[in-house]
């Protein structure tokens, strides 16, 4: 079972406090209307399906509520960092590519 | 049948008589002399000592014979002395009720009383009707199921399939309910040491020493592993058993070290979490009340050591799964730990030095070895001078190509390989047959980490690689072999465990004399003098695969070992090869014509052993699976003989039957009740969300389709939430109680709704100032419905003026109801006059009370969940998620006039445009009236535009409520129905279950009082 740091309440506690909440960084359009149908079915339905560092969102379900992003490895599972909603994605894939 | 002279039998009679058999050395091993113990096997009464498992107990018994074979049904007897065995699996049974299948018999300790059978035979052990599959092995080879059941097609579901479910599987599984109980637990620990081994053990004494918590895990009995078999070993110049019982005594004593034994690691788990199975009672005759049969641990690591040893591989020849042919390792272990004689006539067969010493122990403890059987030609000198020094034959650079006997060996063929060519064959006549091809270190919970194994040329083994978890592998496991270097990685294991820690410490170091170090050979299967194509050489002894089947496998195209494996099945028994998975590989590459690091290896999955399904269920089975949510009048519609239903976690009371009422005859009667006067319904699961803040109005615009804005204070509306794609998520009457505050009322669905509430909230729209509550428990809401609802409640009421003008249909207000405190809905879910009345969850039962005195007055009718289904649906209201299905806009369920058409956006406007939305010909929800008022429909039934077209017919929608209308005196039923709405007045059909069809008439989805003047106050 997976240890989740949570940034809000800056705990690090068993994944079955928390739930999946999909990918990350997907904002939901100021003006939906003037999308091009493509345009929205993108939004709404195309998502990348990375082997290795993905981006997504978590909630602390049954703590403090809060929906946070994370960036977590799809091959080994784990979390390589979590960080509140609304910050910047950090750049990680050029974080592991300069300690290699 | 020889064993000491005597046959099997014979020697059972002996025992029983009060005599000890010569298989037993009295006095010998780690069981006690002095305590016999009876228990049963097959019926039988056989006698063993205390501290005896059934396997070395039946084996004094000179019993090798445990089980009969997967696939061929061949006599087969106990191979190994551990966890890994694939043969010795049998049913125990510990008391009423508590049958256990496949338990191992190497594991399962005896104690007066127990039970125990052998598995996959008929009529007996001895005889077995299904051996015929031994001679018609061709039909059986790998890939079978793939072939033999092909044709002819109609076969298939009389013949094959019968036959298959009959073979598959060893043992039978109860049919009843297991009566035992099991607990789990958490554990944090600093250090956690899996296998209480020489390294293990060492590990632990260096670790413990330095103070942080520690936990040492072992499967058996009794810890010490290897050094239990290992009796001529000392240690710091003591006896090892000596050693072992002060090295045991010392973290015994120290607070911070816990020692489980009958503990399996189970599986090794994410970020060090090592769950455990710990057994408490299989061991024992008496077993205290309400004791738990078994724990599972969730154990959290800040260190893992991994000491978990190495399991000696089976040689792989025809004929090598007769009974009495086993592991020389095991054999050693039988001799040293439990003082048993597997046989007085063996012959050792090995590419290893380890099975000579298991040679020399034998013969020093009175046994005959026949020959020591070599597959190698260089031999340690000093091994040769051993053997010759006890009179022991040394067939050095020979092969063994069979062994005869029918339920126990009596004799192995072998042949000297001069050149690789293999010579003339001899014949030994033999009681057992010991075999070593090699060690395979135990890396299974390492595999679980997705810890890569990397080959290793020189240990002729994969070792661990590189690390995903804080984890430490120590002794055999990396390869390692004898006592001195094993304690010594331990102990290293151990300081470098608590370095990661961050603490220091020194390994301990030991002196050890008498230690069997050595090295071997692994091979593929032994070269034979005889056809390759009839050898029954096993593989995998559980899945009854052989070295044939993988070649044929390779030859049939299977270039991945992941496909040989399923191919052949080898490996994919119980015991996860443990035994066969290094043979399997070894003879793949070979077929393949690759080394063994190309070809790779397939991956070991938890659990480590079979575990029971009690324990992994833990403390969730019964009432205790899943929380029940009972409302604040659960207790009343108990007293009065409600029938309930389970709706998502809630129970809720369905009807309430008088005296000599069916169910039918009941709901009739609430239905007419509610329409006639007053009707009484508990609503408290309504689920309940405040949205209260300065921007409510504008997050309510926002994620409902309805708008808000011109909704004033003390008003209700029904609101309807999509999903971003445009289709119905949820339902409800929504109250807005102050300019800031709404109360929203949700289906059974609230927590699902506050969640997505909450991420609109806080990810995209942070900047609002709204708060989201779930109220749902902090109410009790009462529903009052019928003519006279309005005369009920209006008396009772304070701080609200009842009259129909001032509190008008879709009015909320606060307000008291018989004094306590309330929020009252003038809303209706029946068509009919109708009010929620909301209390705080703590005076639901007592409002419900009065209102049932005062409704004495109306014969008040308490009504459950049918008569509400069948109110409402009277009526056309709809049920999210059973007249929608996730694919229903607004528009198909015929609301679309609850879309705020002029509002800029809301949570799934956008979709509504598209162009698949909008098109014609989607499902659209009607009514649907049968030509015949007495037919019901069922619901989900599939509904055809022509019943009599061909099958597969074409389907145009399903129905999707279906009820009995007692105000209308017919059946009534709602459906989904492509371009419904221009189906009106058409006749459609419903194909039954029996062959038959119904018709029905497409009609409007409001059924009874379609101009709504039944909500008025008169």
């Amino acid at each position: 079972m997976l240890l989740i740091h949570g940034p809000y309440c800056d705990d690090t506690l068993p994944e079955l406090e928390f739930a999946y909440a999909g990918a990350a960084h997907i904002a939901r359009p100021a003006d939906p209307m003037s999308l091009s149908d493509e345009e929205w079915r993108d939004f709404l339905y195309v998502r990348s399906n990375p082997r290795g560092l993905h981006a997504e969102r978590w909630r602390y379900i049954h703590g403090c509520g809060r929906f946070f992003n994370a960036s977590r490895d799809t091959v080994g599972d784990k979390f390589s960092v979590t960080y509140k909603a609304g910050k910047p994605r950090p750049d990680l894939e050029k974080a592991v590519q300069m300690s290699k | 049948m020889q064993a000491g002279g005597l046959g099997a039998d014979q020697i059972q009679q002996i025992q029983l008589g009060g005599k000890m058999s010569d298989l037993r050395i009295s006095d010998r091993g780690r069981v006690d002399h002095a305590r016999p113990v009876r228990f049963t096997f097959d019926g039988k009464t056989f006698a063993g000592l205390e501290g005896d498992t059934v396997a070395s107990a039946l084996l004094a018994n000179g019993q090798h014979l445990m089980g009969r074979g997967f696939k061929y049904h061949r006599p087969r007897g106990v191979v190994t002395a551990g966890s890994e065995e694939p043969n010795a699996l049998i049913g125990t049974t510990r008391g009423p009720g508590q049958f256990e299948p496949n338990t191992h018999a190497t594991m399962q300790e005896i104690y007066d009383g127990l039970s125990t059978e052998s598995q996959n035979k008929w009529p007996s052990l001895k005889f077995d009707i299904g051996a015929i599959n031994d001679r018609l092995y061709m039909l059986f080879s790998a890939g079978f199921y793939y072939k033999t059941f092909m044709w002819p097609k109609s076969f298939w579901d009389k013949v094959y399939e019968p036959f298959i479910r009959r073979a598959a599987g060893l043992g039978r599984s109860l049919t009843y309910l297991d009566p035992d109980h099991y607990a789990s637990r958490y554990l944090h620990c600093d250090v956690l040491i899996v296998g209480a081994g020489p390294s293990g053990l060492a590990a632990a004494l260096t670790a413990a020493r330095s103070g942080p918590s520690v936990v040492v895990v072992d499967e058996q009995a009794e810890m010490g592993e290897a050094l239990l078999s290992e009796p001529s070993v000392e240690i710091d110049r003591d006896q090892v058993w000596g050693w072992l019982a002060s090295t045991l005594a010392e973290p015994a004593s120290l607070p911070n070290v816990r020692l489980m034994n009958r503990s399996t690691a189970i599986g090794y788990y994410h970020q060090n979490m090592v769950g455990l199975c710990q057994k408490l009672t299989d061991h024992l005759s008496d077993v205290p009340a309400d004791a738990p049969r078994e724990r599972l641990w969730r154990v959290r690591a800040g260190q893992v050591i991994l000491a978990q040893g190495a399991i000696d591989r089976p040689m792989v020849f025809d004929g090598n799964d007769r009974p009495g042919v086993m592991m020389a390792g095991a054999a050693q272990t039988f001799l040293n730990r439990f003082g048993v004689k597997v046989g007085v006539r063996p012959v050792i067969l090995t590419s290893n030095d380890s099975a000579w010493y298991t040679a020399f122990d034998l013969a020093d403890a009175g046994c005959k070895v026949a020959a020591i059987v070599d597959t190698r030609t260089d031999i340690p000198p000093a091994l040769m001078q051993a053997a010759m020094s006890r009179q022991i034959e040394a067939l050095t650079g020979y092969t063994a190509t069979a062994t005869s006997g029918r339920l126990r060996v009596k004799s192995i063929r072998v042949n000297p390989v001069r050149g690789g060519r293999v010579g003339a064959a001899r014949t030994i006549a033999c009681d057992a047959v010991l075999m070593c091809g090699g060690w395979t270190p135990s890396l299974h919970l390492f595999s679980h980490t997705k810890g890569s194994l990397e080959w290793d040329a020189k240990a002729k083994a994969y070792l661990p690689g590189h690390k995903t978890e804080a984890v430490h592998i120590a002794g055999a496991g990396r390869g390692l072999w004898g006592i001195a270097a094993v304690l010594a990685d331990g102990a290293q294991a151990g300081a470098d465990a608590l370095r990661d820690l961050g603490r220091k410490a020194g390994a301990a170091t030991y002196a050890v004399t008498n230690d069997r170090t050595g090295t071997g050979i692994t091979q593929k299967e032994l070269p034979t003098d005889r056809s390759p194509s009839s050898a029954k050489a096993f593989v995998d002894f559980q899945n009854d695969v052989t070295a044939k089947d993988i070649r044929l496998a390779v030859r049939e195209g299977m270039r991945s070992i992941e496909h040989v494996k399923r191919y052949t099945t080898n490996g994919m028994a119980t015991d996860q090869g443990k035994l066969s998975n290094m043979n399997g590989l070894t003879i793949a590459s070979d077929a393949l014509g690759k080394d063994i690091p190309q070809v790779g290896l397939t991956t070991f999955r938890p659990p480590y052993t079979p575990t029971t399904f009690g324990a992994l269920a833990g403390y969730h089975k019964g009432s205790h699976f899943e929380v029940t949510r009972k409302t604040p009048i659960d207790s009343w519609a108990v007293e009065n003989g409600a029938a309930f239903e389970p709706v998502a976690l809630w129970r809720r009371a369905s009807y309430f039957s008088k005296a000599g009422e069916d169910m039918h005859a009941a709901v009739n009667r609430e239905c007419r009740a509610t329409r006639q006067s007053l009707g009484i319904f508990d609503a408290s699961t309504l689920g309940k969300i405040e949205v209260s803040g300065p921007d409510a109005v504008e997050f309510m615009n926002r994620m409902y389709t309805n708008p808000w804005a011109k909704l004033a204070p003390g008003k209700c509306r029904y609101g309807l939430l999509l999903g971003e794609d445009g289709f119905i998520r949820d339902d409800g009457v929504i109250g807005r109680m102050r300019d800031d505050l709404f109360h929203v009322t949700t289906t059974g669905g609230a927590a699902r709704v506050l969640n997505m509430m909450e991420d609109y909230l806080q990810t995209e729209w942070p900047d609002l100032q709204v708060w989201l509550t779930s109220t749902t428990e902090e109410w009790a809401t009462i529903a009052i419905n019928g003519p006279n609802a309005h005369k009920l409640l209006a008396p009772l009421v304070e701080g609200q003026n009842m009259s129909d003008a001032a509190f008008p249909h879709m009015s909320v207000a606060e307000c008291t109801v018989a004094s306590f405190p309330s929020r009252l809905f003038r809303i209706s879910f029946t068509g009919e006059l109708g009010f929620e009345v909301n209390v705080p969850a703590r005076h639901g039962r007592a409002l419900w009370e009065k209102l049932m005195e005062v409704g004495k007055a109306y014969d008040v009718c308490p009504y459950g969940t049918e008569t509400m289904h069948i109110l409402r649906a009277e009526k056309g209201y709809i049920i999210i998620g059973q007249d929608t299905d996730g694919t229903v806009t607004p528009e198909d369920a015929g609301i679309g006039w609850a879309i705020g058409k002029a509002k800029p956006d809301f949570v799934g406007k956008r979709s509504l445009a598209w162009p698949d939305i909008v098109a014609k010909g989607r499902k659209q929800l009607v009514g649907l009236s049968t030509e015949n008022p007495k037919d019901a429909l069922v619901e989900g039934a599939q509904i055809v535009l022509d019943p009599k077209q061909p099958k597969p017919m074409k389907m145009i929608g399903h129905v999707t409520s279906s009820y009995w209308s007692e105000a209308l005196g017919r059946s009534i039923a709602m459906a989904v129905v492509q371009g419904g709405f221009d189906r009106m007045g058409d006749t459609l059909h419903i194909p039954t279950a029996d062959g038959g069809s119904q018709a029905a008439k497409v009609t409007g989805s409001v059924f009874d009082d379609p101009a709504g003047d039944r909500l008025k106050v008169e």
